[in-house]
């Protein structure tokens, strides 16, 4: 596996995050996906990063940034071509020490996963009731009968009203909101302690992601369950979660609570993603075909492997020392980290 | 009309088109029975004469295959003239002996192929997947014909097997068990023969189908939601595949029936194989047409078998996805 | 500002212009003698000006796609004219069609399935130009790189397959091989959904840029009203298959007459305002 160069030297300055003793404390967290031939391209660079009981904790990137596989690594359902290193300490348990079958009572029990696409993340040919029985009957020994109860309850929990015909209903013949809804209850069956949410409005239109987000909230305050919600769009944190942690090129460059990170972002990256939200105020004055503001350039796989900071190529105010030298982490106020050499300008 | 009536619509319609083409065909072509008769300097020519007239051979196309349909539903599917009885009596027990044998071996050749797909499905990549794989690029080059050689050449070394026919010589004066005994070792070597030359593609298939449901994202989040093991496999992928493999099946139910033709012959399995190729050497067409007939049957009656299973098992189908 | 707009429409004639356009898919279950029908499609009307961008908004299931379809000519409707560049298209046969078919081109949402994975960039761009017949040999090569040059891909990228690239390259791809043809009206088909908020704002750029040079006339299919404001001259509604409101950007987005549009509108305003509130250091 390859060694993460100059990581380890900013780990000591490492700002520590809010709300320890943590639910989930990552540490020096590094994934690495072996391709034949090739050299292994890494996913994760050492990440840290804790999540308390309770909280929602927004993960922002493009594609490309790691956060699929940060979520991935989180169920321990990463390829067998990846190489995970580092820790990841669930409830006092390192969960990169799980054998399978230790795995697979953590998973959909205490921490569950949300993905993307619903209608594809259910079987086409159960019923859809029977695939949430399914998960109350990997994690419980209760009766059939009892077990049925449960999915009815646990339908209803997310305000899906016609239980009866969703409960028997195959995906194919439900709504897009409804599949989220049920996608939602598979995650909340066994009352998990944390739950993972890749994207999950991605494919929805404004109205349903509206309802999504309020139904995810309205979980988490109900259940205290700690939510984290990976997204790329900026905008879907904003009044929903606690604290954000901005990634790129699979490394954490900036964390810290939603509110004071919306408003001064610290990061270059950060301020560029930002500036990209529309915002309908800035169409007042806009002039038919005239450009919308860009970050420019993209990520690629070489800004992983390069030695000095991954988003120098396509930043504005990158330095020479940019180039070289990946900046460390430093903790400009409590509860805030960011990796950039510049953050104060 | 729905579905099955349809089907069975579908099916009666290319019966009388696989009918018509056999029956075109096989007159068409030069010569027939009694060719042989006229090269017999015992036998006159008038003698020759009167049999074809007796027999309609003389008579236009349409009306012989008028007179053929006629006889079609009298319930004698046509005469034959080598062994002067109706075709039907011929036919009826040799597709009764062809369908045992195939249905013996496509219940075999599931029953191996189903668990032995799903296992290298699997073990991706690992060695039993890689030695699988092997085996099956073997068994995949090596004609039906040489593996019947094969395991004949070992019956006759071994004594173990007989080699040929379907019953022992004094078969009618054994006991019930033992009849069933020496007809299960006459089965062994037909059955497996075709077992073993149809195991690799179905092996392949089922592989395939199972490998793509595997990665399917609906199996990644039953494992996210802590569904694993045989669980996973019976209640998540395995109904998933169905649907290929129902498809599948049907396929391999055709391919053995045509399969099982040639491998009768070597193995004098008297199924239709023999009869076949005795009556098409000797152009007793209406023989030739039954037996076409009889396997274009068991096709179609396959397909359907196949094309119920798939409603039955996959919801998207019976309840039409909208 | 409303009758401006208007008065600038009927001043200057419909690019492409769908008049009561129906279109039902009948369903059968086996085992039964029921039929569904879905009407996807219910007495739409649409007008597309020349060189604008209209974009087509609505819920998955709405009809977008049916009317998208149905514009590119790739399916008929079951009612209805459609009428392009001042002819009447949807009862033309395929020979009439043949002239028609590189005028207007689709881009598809999933680029990574629409593109021929085994391809080149530059096969998948030259392949269009070679069945059009329209150049050959070294012009052929030439016309590649220009055209991955138009798009913001380098031209030494020529031998990259689609899977190779990233989601953003794919659809300039995708883009390259769409316009290859010259073609005069483009329809994407929720192109950019799949994309990070920063490759979104690069293609629109890009389709801004092309739609300068080479005066092209966008539909722009969209869930996402908040990317669909930032760069629509034009915006069509539909909900259950009808038009519900179509109109001026700023008309829609000023002032929504219609419940479901308002309804649409009003959950991206409580995102965005929320967004708005954390910039400005509101309590959350």
């Amino acid at each position: 596996m390859r060694t993460v160069s100059g990581y380890s030297e900013s780990a000591t300055t490492r700002a520590q995050s809010p709300g320890a003793p943590g639910l989930l404390c990552a540490r020096e967290l590094t994934v690495c996906y072996a391709s034949r031939g090739e050299p292994s391209s890494p996913a994760l660079l050492g990440i840290d990063f804790d999540i308390a009981p309770g909280e929602i904790v927004g993960v922002l990137g493009e594609s490309g940034s790691g956060k699929s596989t940060l979520a991935l690594s989180i169920l321990g359902l990463l390829p067998e071509s990846a190489d995970i290193a580092g820790s990841l300490v669930f409830e006092g348990k390192d969960l990169l020490r799980f054998d399978e079958s230790a795995w697979r009572g953590i998973r959909g029990a205490r921490i569950a996963m949300v993905f993307q696409e619903p209608g594809l993340s259910l079987s086409p040919v159960m019923r859809v009731g029977s695939q949430i029985a399914e998960v109350l009957r990997a994690h419980r020994q209760e009766g059939s009968n009892h077990r049925k109860l449960q999915v009815e309850a646990v339908l209803a929990e997310v305000g899906l009203t016609q239980v009866d015909r969703i409960y028997k209903a195959y995906s194919h013949q439900l709504s897009g909101g409804e599949l989220q809804r049920v996608a939602l209850s598979q995650a909340l069956a066994c009352r998990p302690d944390l739950i993972v949410a890749d994207e999950p409005t991605r494919s929805l239109d404004g109205t349903r992601q509206k309802e999504m987000l309020d139904l995810l909230r309205e979980t988490n305050r109900k259940f205290g369950c700690a939510l984290i919600f990976i997204t790329h769009n900026p905008g879907l944190l904003a009044g929903f979660a606690d604290r954000v942690i901005v990634m790129y090129a699979g490394r954490i460059v900036e964390e810290g609570p939603v509110s004071r990170v919306f408003r001064r972002p610290l990061h270059p990256y950060t301020k560029g993603l930002l500036q990209l939200m529309p915002t309908s105020l800035q169409y007042a004055g806009r002039t038919r075909g005239q450009h919308l503001p860009v970050l420019p350039g993209t990520l690629t796989d070489d800004d992983h492997l390069s030695p000095g900071c991954s988003f120098a190529s396509r930043c504005s105010a990158r330095t020479q020392v940019c180039q070289t030298e990946f900046p460390a982490e430093v903790a400009p106020e409590k509860g805030r980290r960011v990796s950039c050499f510049n953050y104060e300008n | 009309m729905n579905y099955l009536e349809r089907r069975v619509i579908h099916g009666v319609l290319l019966l009388a088109g696989v009918s018509v083409l056999c029956f075109a065909f096989g007159v068409m072509a030069p010569g027939d029975f009694f060719d042989e008769m006229k090269l017999n300097p015992q036998i006159s020519p008038a003698t020759v004469a009167a049999l074809r007239s007796q027999y309609g051979i003389d008579q236009p196309l349409p009306l012989r295959y008028g007179r053929w349909v006629e006889s079609v539903l009298r319930g004698e599917w046509g005469y034959s003239f080598a062994y002067n009885c109706p075709v039907r009596s011929l036919l009826m027990v040799r597709a009764g002996n062809t369908l045992l044998l195939t249905t013996l071996a496509t219940l075999l050749a599931w029953l191996i192929a189903l668990p032995l797909g799903v296992w290298t499905a699997n073990r991706r990549g690992r060695w039993d997947d890689r030695l699988g794989l092997a085996g099956t690029t073997l068994l995949l080059s090596v004609p039906e014909l040489v593996i019947a050689l094969v395991l004949l050449y070992l019956a006759v070394r071994t004594h173990a097997l007989p080699a040929g026919g379907m019953v022992s010589v004094g078969f009618g004066g054994l006991g019930k068990q033992a009849q069933l005994i020496d007809l299960a070792s006459h089965l062994v070597i037909p059955a497996a023969t075709l077992v073993l030359a149809s195991l690799p593609l179905l092996v392949r298939h089922i592989r395939a189908s199972v490998l793509e449901v595997l990665q399917a994202p609906f199996v990644q989040a039953a494992r996210a939601h802590g569904i694993g093991g045989a669980r996973l496999l019976f209640r998540y992928v395995l109904p998933a595949a169905a649907n290929p493999l129902s498809s599948l099946l049907g396929l391999s139910i055709g391919g053995l029936l045509s399969g099982s033709l040639l491998v009768e012959v070597i193995t004098g399995w008297p199924g239709m194989g023999p009869l076949l190729l005795e009556a098409s050497l000797a152009r007793d067409v209406h023989v030739v047409i039954g037996a076409v007939m009889a396997s274009t049957f068991f096709m179609i009656a396959g397909s359907m078998v196949a094309d119920v299973l798939l409603v039955v098992l996959d919801p998207r189908v019976r309840l039409g996805s909208t | 500002m409303k009758t401006e707009e208007a008065a600038q429409r009927a001043r200057t004639p419909a690019h492409i212009r769908a008049v009561g356009l129906s279109k039902s898919y009948v369903q059968r279950a086996p085992f039964s003698h029921k039929k569904f029908a879905i009407d996807a499609l219910l007495d739409v009307q649409l007008e597309v000006s020349p060189a604008t961008l209209t974009a087509l908004v609505g819920e998955s299931g709405s009809g977008k796609s049916t009317l998208a379809r149905c514009l590119a000519m790739l399916e008929k409707p079951d009612c209805g004219e459609i009428w392009f560049e001042g002819k009447e298209i949807s009862r033309s046969g395929s020979w009439e069609l043949a002239w028609l078919r590189p005028k207007i081109q689709m881009i598809h949402q999933d680029s990574a399935g629409a593109l021929n994975p085994r391809f080149t960039a530059a096969q998948v761009i030259a392949e269009p130009l070679e069945i059009q017949r329209r150049e050959s040999g070294p012009k052929l090569r030439s016309r590649v790189c220009e055209l991955m040059e138009e798009v913001g891909l380098p031209a030494n990228w020529a031998d990259r397959r689609p899977l190779e690239l990233s989601g953003g390259q794919r659809q300039r791809l995708a883009i390259a091989r769409a316009i290859a043809l010259k073609p005069a009206f483009l329809i994407l088909d929720e192109s950019l959904s799949g994309l990070d908020l920063s490759t979104q704002a690069q293609i629109l750029n890009l389709l801004l840029d092309l739609q300068k040079a080479h005066s092209l006339t966008y539909l722009l299919i969209s869930h996402d009203l908040s990317l669909v404001e930032q760069v629509a001259d034009f915006v069509a509604v539909m909900h259950q298959g009808r038009m519900v409101e179509h109109g001026a950007g700023q008309d829609i987005f000023g002032s929504p007459r219609h419940a479901h549009t308002r309804e649409l509108l009003g959950s991206v305003r409580l995102v965005e305002s929320a967004f708005r509130a954390a910039q400005a250091g509101g309590q959350q």
